[in-house]
């Protein structure tokens, strides 16, 4: 270095700390690195702004959350969003703006972040169960311009719900109010949930309040992936009763 | 102690053996439990490698020699093997990662391709083609470099003995782990976070190795300073470990499932994600290659960093400024505002050390510039930092949260994608390959320059076909989704947007695939340039730079 001599070092002599010692180079790197992140991470999860107070957010039921369980597998995130954003145009076309408390049971978030499809935030109840049989099997048999893929292996292959209480069970650790009860009887209330007039309907709704229950596939007795994606599909953005809820109470 | 050392099985390769026999039993054990056949086969890949393993290092064992040298006639005996293997695997995985992203944009184009199957479906190929150019070429590319890179400005051998081949050896098992996962359904649904938890455990391993095996290498050095290209590879090495960790938090369901639960959730989840994701663009995809812009520019140019100066405002400012930019991804979304407002101001204000370091990269050329005309590799490196400024204009101007309202959620994101990806990150990568290759294989220069020529214009052409159709694509779409009649009514259903993308989705896949060609045109040369005799000629490389 050529620097002429002198008695306060200069900020880039004083530079030389992190050019000469690895450790405070890393030191200093992590502390550059972590400022940033603390401050706009932290807050999300103390302020109690952060999600809205509404009435209505139920945890997903076993048969939902295996479809969840394939959203996830099949990388529908990819095309799909669920998160509409209070603009004009997104609300007119797909219904009320998301809420953070609408997704605040998902584990992970699936708001997406390209809509090569339309967003699904308020899919549920928009399409009868036999129109997501055909359009899952074949898009283009009800949207004949569409480009999404074909998904005919889900209403073949039979759904594997034998160990979806594990799964509650670890969600509930996560937060998710699912209680001892509902873990138990999982297995149960997915096969009521897909199924007709089953005799154990209302002990499955006392759990679950409002959650549908039918024979998603017209398949009866076979609960198929493509069911329980249904099941899932069919939840989508029905949770909140746009009706009673009080934007300007939520105003952030 | 006598001249002659004998051959004795060093702790490490007991150690080691020992620990992967007992990851093989109990992947075994695993396998034999597991609950669905897509994890039992994965805990058998991992029983085939760990065993795979023990028998590399036995058959090394006897190959050999009973002491390696930290020196050679007073020059270091520099390390080239893990190089010379990320290098090449860098390149299988462009080719991979090229053609993935090939066929999803013919999937766009025309959905007949994904095939009715599950293995070929958009959904678990797009997380394959975005892993594997990202991960697996990029991750490899940066591996490479900065292992030569290290040796090279600490003029010291890289550190540990089997350490540098666990961490290529095993990066690239963790890329076969995630990939054949997609395929099979096995993914978090975290973009560019799909990997499931026993193979983000497993990266956790080999990173702290990788960090370990770059700090160990920077402690043996003979030069007093640490050169500017280190400081962003550590940058990159650190915040990546830092990010894996804080974005990855799962708890499985078993260990006997590949399922687990992040245990974030919504709104906090995304917010995570996004911390994450953004900085997998900051220190993956751009603190990793400037590191090779400060490196490998300076030497092909044969010409010293421009700026010292500069050099440490770019990388404090960088470091600083892009952890703050990732509520960019979700504006007008359920994240508060106040959030959203930060991450904003701080992607505005990165627009000026990402420039610092653009305007660094090209001055370095001062004095140098008629040897653009001539060197092709060269061309390709410097137009990469070109590229590097365009996306970096346009991610702060995306970033601004009227524009982002139009460009979000459609293919003007992947334009810019695109021109980040294709014109920096690639581009770098193919410069630092040419560059890299016939340094390390003992060769004066590539086998053809005009080949390198040939690569660069029919990319160059697939790369302005490509994002081109991506602007027209996504400001279109943004513009027909917010249109309304006379009336007052929306003007186009969803599905008409997505069938007036069409000419523009054919397009990106012919630019994709010109793109793709001239990829393969580069493998080309370079089997062409390992395999020719001509040796280097002593004394044709440049002085090194070392820390000025
Ligand atoms: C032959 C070259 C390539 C082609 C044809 C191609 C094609 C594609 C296509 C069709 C998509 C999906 C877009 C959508 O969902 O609408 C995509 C996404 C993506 N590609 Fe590529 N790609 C190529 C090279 C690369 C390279 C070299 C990189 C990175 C180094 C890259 C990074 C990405 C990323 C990050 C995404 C996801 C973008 C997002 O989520 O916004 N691609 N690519
Ligand atoms: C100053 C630098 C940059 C800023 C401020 C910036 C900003 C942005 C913004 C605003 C988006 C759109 C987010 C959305 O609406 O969903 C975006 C997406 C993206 N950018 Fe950049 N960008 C920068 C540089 C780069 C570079 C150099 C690359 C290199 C490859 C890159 C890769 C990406 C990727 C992969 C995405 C898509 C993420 C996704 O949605 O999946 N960006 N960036």
């Amino acid at each position: 270095m050529t620097h002429p001599a002198s008695h306060s070092p200069s900020l880039w002599q004083r530079h030389q700390i992190f050019e000469k010692n690895s450790i405070i180079l890393v030191i200093g790197i992590l502390i550059a690195i972590s400022i940033g992140g603390l401050v706009e991470v932290l807050p999300l999860f103390y302020l109690k702004s952060t999600i809205e107070k509404v009435d209505g957010i139920r945890p997903l039921t076993p048969l939902e959350l295996t479809g969840r369980k394939i959203y996830v597998r099949e990388g529908c995130y990819n095309c799909h969003s669920q998160m509409i954003r209070p603009l004009r145009d997104e609300v007119e076309r797909y219904g009320h703006y998301s809420l953070a408390a609408e997704s605040m049971y998902d584990h992970p978030f699936q708001w997406g972040s390209k809509r090569t499809g339309p967003d699904l935030a308020r899919v549920g109840g928009k399409y009868s169960d036999d129109w997501h049989r055909d359009h899952l099997r074949n898009p283009r048999s009800v949207v004949p311009a569409s480009i999404m893929p074909g998904y005919p292996w889900l209403e073949q292959n039979l759904v594997d719900i034998s160990h979806i209480g594990e799964n509650m069970a670890v969600l509930a650790v996560e937060g998710v109010p699912y209680t001892a009860d509902m873990i138990k009887s999982a297995v149960s209330d997915a096969k009521t949930q897909g199924s007709a007039d089953d005799a154990s309907t209302a002990d499955f709704t006392k759990r679950y309040p409002k959650a549908i229950s039918r024979d998603l596939g017209g398949n009866v007795g076979r609960l198929t992936e493509a069911d329980a994606l249904i099941a899932y599909l069919q939840l989508l953005g029905t949770q909140v009763d746009f009706k009673l809820y009080d934007d300007k109470a939520n105003i952030r | 102690m006598n001249g002659i050392t004998e051959k004795k099985l060093s702790f490490g390769e007991l150690g080691l053996s020992f620990v992967l026999a007992l990851v093989a039993v109990g992947a075994i054990f695993v396998a034999a439990k597991a609950w669905t056949p897509e994890f039992a086969f994965h805990a058998y890949l991992f029983a085939a490698a760990a065993i795979a393993g023990v028998f590399a290092i036995g058959n090394r064992y006897f190959a050999r020699p009973a002491q390696t040298p930290q020196e050679i006639d007073g020059k270091p005996n520099y390390n080239f093997g893990p190089v010379k293997f990320a290098t090449l695997a860098a390149l299988f995985w462009g080719i991979a990662g090229f053609t993935v992203g090939l066929y999803i944009a013919l999937e766009l184009s025309w959905p007949i391709f994904n095939l009715d199957l599950p293995w070929t479906s958009f959904g678990r190929l797009r997380p394959l083609h975005t892993s594997a150019v990202i991960f697996a070429f990029g991750g490899n590319v940066l591996l490479a470099t900065s292992f030569y890179v290290v040796q090279r400005t600490c003029r010291a051998r890289l550190a540990g003995d089997l350490a540098p081949w666990f961490v290529v050896l095993g990066y690239n098992f963790f890329i076969v782990i995630a990939g054949t996962g997609y395929l099979l359904g096995i993914t978090q649904g975290k973009e560019y976070a799909e990997p499931e938890w026993y193979s983000d455990s497993w990266l956790t391993i080999v990173w702290v190795t990788y960090l370990l095996v770059f700090l160990g290498t920077l402690w043996k050095r003979k030069e007093p300073h640490i050169y500017v290209a280190n400081w962003f590879y550590l940058a990159f090495i650190v915040t990546v470990a830092v990010l894996h960790l804080g974005n990855n938090a799962a708890i499985p369901v078993s260990i006997f499932s590949s399922k687990s639960y992040i245990v974030w959730s919504g709104v906090q989840d995304a917010m995570i994600q996004w911390w994450y994701g953004h900085n997998a663009v900051g220190f993956f995809l751009t603190a990793g290659f400037l590191a090779i812009v400060y490196y490998f520019i300076p030497k092909r140019a044969d010409r010293p960093v421009y700026s010292y100066r500069l050099s440490i405002i770019h990388f404090w400012a960088l470091i600083f400024m892009y952890i703050w930019a990732g509520p960019h991804h979700l504006h007008y979304t359920a994240l508060p505002d106040w959030a959203q407002t930060l991450g904003m101001t701080f992607s505005i204000m990165l627009w000026m050390p990402s420039w610092g370091g653009m305007i660094n990269g090209l001055m370095t050329l001062s004095g140098a510039w008629d040897k653009l005309r001539t060197d092709p590799v060269l061309r390709m490196m410097v137009v990469s930092v070109a590229f590097y400024g365009m996306a970096t204009f346009e991610g702060p101007m995306m970033s601004i949260k009227s524009v982002n309202s139009l460009s979000h959620y459609t293919d003007w994101g992947i334009g810019h994608v695109h021109s980040g990806a294709l014109g920096w990150v690639a581009y770098v990568s193919f410069g630092a390959i040419y560059c890299l290759v016939p340094w390390l294989w003992n060769k004066r220069e590539v086998y053809s320059l005009k080949l390198v020529n040939w690569h660069f214009w029919v990319s160059t052409i697939g790369i302005v076909f490509y994002i081109s159709a991506m602007w027209v694509a996504g400001i279109m779409q943004g513009l027909m989704w917010r249109a309304y009649t006379a009336l007052g009514f929306l003007e186009y259903s969803f599905v008409e947007t997505s069938e007036a993308m069409h000419p523009m989705y054919i397009i990106r896949a012919l630019g994709g695939g010109m793109f793709l060609i001239g990829a393969i045109i580069m493998v080309y040369n370079i089997y062409m340039t390992i395999r020719s005799p001509e040796p280097a000629a002593l004394g044709t490389r440049a002085a090194l730079v070392p820390g000025e």
